[in-house]
């Protein structure tokens, strides 16, 4: 009896991530959901830059790179070119809140039929650990290195606070998947994430709160904790919006 | 719906080349408000609701170019406008574009710059637009229209060859193209029959899954796909360099321009005609691939070549090395919005015929 197995929405390639990187799990949540949709043959991913540039290598659907935050733009365009089909970008903090906010802002204000995972991890980790826009106060990385003054760079950006301030976006949630029980509630949002898309409700946005031990310098354990203790308290989990809902009470 | 013009009607430049467009099979079209090109942006607005297109406004030209890039991706025909300074801000996904091998038309209606310049004609992004859009080896097809007629013609061309050859194609235009109103007749036997087994709509979970990319990491790899890009560019200047000659066969001046300095020269030309001066045209119609045989031709036949421009002098490094530097090639320019006038042509053409080059 097969008990656990690889999801068919996730090819054979071997992910190329740190060890104790979450992009694992949040790739197979993702092909999860794909596969229990019955949808992998008609999804077309847009994979960033980032750590998960190479994302189209690891899911079976039809993927395209696309150039740093410029995803939800040429989700747009798929998404236009192909409404009956399911678009889903897959970005992390640096491509979709710092180069790309101006494409992830208006992509949430014309409410467009898309599906964003923004993983958030509060650090640029492919080019070697700099600070990113959700980098926390005082936290150290590369061009932070006496931890991030807020009164000379300013804040972090609260992704999901500032999009429901807008009329655009049909959900908004953020995550995380430091532990098992977070781990199923991620799973559930991202399903009503792609859900949502196949009944034409509009832009989705799952932030999903990570963790980067490797860019960190913590242990895979260590950095868990960390996200328990300090991400959580700044970034809390929780539905920002969602509309339907919102209309159905 | 049956869109055929065959009768002569009145149009903009601008309108020329969105109504061209749609006859082409184009559905999508994704662009950002800017002087001179905005009557593209206004009239897609209109038709495209009307025939099923998708008419959207970007929230930035990078924001429309990488709309364009998904459109291409799933192998439909699409495409963008602007002017230079919009172009600069399409650079990138231009980039993006060519490293991917995914075909789209860009429209640019040149004003002068650098900056913000000004909103008057130039033909200063030449150096931009032949050969360097951005980063990276790869080149755009760019055609440069002379008529409102051309514009049309040179829109459906421009799509055709974009998917022959799977790559980005340009009509260079100016803000005198753009705004000039002529009769234009929009007639086309519209070829897109180009098969796109690589686009991305959906596996359907019959093949293997696609991937538009423009990341290798490994270098061997990455000089293998631009050495395959050359290969195609190669056929491409083989075979479809275009240009007009004007009255070339005694001519011992040659004149060399290209979109409304073209027109402005024939009539200096008809002029120096008119005074037993031995001058002709030479206008390149793709800008690349650059016409190198007339001039190469020119350089051996005629005493010397003026190249008249609406910039500071790109073009004529072309012409200087299409006609390996065997004859003096002299320049007659205007520059930051300013136009050359007939009058202006005609004094270079007579002082090099009296062997005085400027």
């Amino acid at each position: 009896m097969v008990v656990f197995d690889k999801p068919h929405a996730l090819t054979d390639v071997s992910m190329h991530y740190c060890p104790g990187c979450t992009h694992g799990i949040i790739h197979r949540l993702v092909a999860e959901v794909i596969d229990e949709l019955g949808i992998e043959g008609k999804t077309i991913g847009v994979a960033p830059v980032g750590c998960s540039v190479m994302a189209y290598d690891y899911f079976n659907c039809d993927m395209i790179e696309a150039a740093h935050g410029r995803a939800p733009a040429v989700a747009t365009g798929v998404k236009r070119a192909l409404p009956e089909n399911v678009v889903f970008t897959y970005q992390g903090d640096g491509d979709l809140a710092s180069i790309g906010m101006a494409e992830t802002v208006h992509s949430a204000a014309r409410n467009e039929n898309i599906t964003i995972i923004f993983v958030n991890n509060a650090i640029y980790g492919m080019t070697g650990g700099q600070m990113a826009p959700t980098t926390l106060p005082e936290q150290v990385t590369q061009t932070s290195p006496y931890g991030r003054d807020v009164n000379h760079c300013g804040f972090p950006i609260k992704v999901c606070e500032m999009l429901a301030t807008l009329d655009g976006p049909e959900y908004l949630e953020r995550v995380a998947v430091n532990n098992v029980k977070n781990v199923k509630a991620a799973k559930k949002a991202i399903k009503k994430a792609f859900q949502n898309q196949v009944e034409g409700k509009g832009f989705s946005l799952i932030e999903v709160v990570s963790s980067c031990p490797t860019n960190w310098g913590m242990t895979p354990k260590k950095a868990l904790e960390w996200v328990e203790e300090k991400m959580i308290p700044y970034y809390p989990l929780g539905v920002y919006k969602d509309r339907s809902a919102k209309e159905e009470n | 719906m049956v869109l055929k013009m065959a009768d002569k009607v009145l149009m903009k430049g601008n309108e020329a080349i969105a109504e061209a467009a749609i006859l082409a099979g184009c559905r999508h079209y994704f662009g950002y408000p800017i002087t001179p090109q905005t009557e593209i942006a206004a009239y897609m607005a209109k038709r495209m609701p009307k025939i099923g297109g998708c008419f959207l406004q970007a929230e930035s030209e990078i924001a429309a170019i990488n709309m364009v890039y998904g459109v291409a991706a799933t192998g439909k025909r699409v495409m963008t406008s602007s002017s230079s300074p919009g172009i600069s801000l399409k650079g990138e996904g231009i980039s993006y574009l060519a490293g991917a091998d995914l075909p789209s038309l860009i429209v640019n209606v040149q004003r002068g710059g650098p900056g913000l310049g000004g909103i008057q004609p130039s033909q200063s992004d030449y150096f931009q637009a032949t050969k360097g859009a951005a980063h990276g080896d790869f080149h755009m097809l760019v055609l440069a229209p002379a008529s409102v007629q051309e514009m049309a013609d040179l829109t459906v061309k421009g799509f055709e060859l974009a998917d022959k050859y799977r790559m980005t194609a340009m009509v260079l235009a100016d803000g005198t193209m753009g705004q000039m109103m002529e009769p234009v007749s929009l007639d086309y036997d519209v070829k897109n029959t180009v098969e796109k087994p690589w686009a991305t709509t959906g596996t359907n979970m019959e093949r293997e899954h696609n991937i538009v990319n423009s990341l290798f990491l490994s270098p061997e790899k990455l000089e293998e796909e631009n050495f395959k890009r050359y290969d195609r560019y190669k056929l491409i200047e083989e075979n479809e360099t275009m240009y007009e000659e004007y009255m070339m066969d005694d001519a011992e001046i040659c004149v060399s321009a290209f979109g409304i300095a073209s027109r402005v020269a024939k009539n200096a030309i008809n002029e120096a005609r008119a005074m037993g001066i031995k001058v002709g045209l030479i206008r390149p119609i793709t800008l690349w691939p650059f016409p190198k045989a007339p001039f190469k031709k020119a350089g051996e036949q005629v005493k010397s070549i003026i190249s008249v421009e609406l910039s500071m002098g790109q073009m004529i490094e072309d012409i200087r090395l299409a006609s390996e530097c065997k004859v003096p090639v002299t320049l007659c320019n205007r520059a930051g919005g300013m136009i050359p006038t007939p009058e202006q042509v005609l004094e270079a053409i007579v002082n090099a015929n009296n062997g005085g080059a400027k």
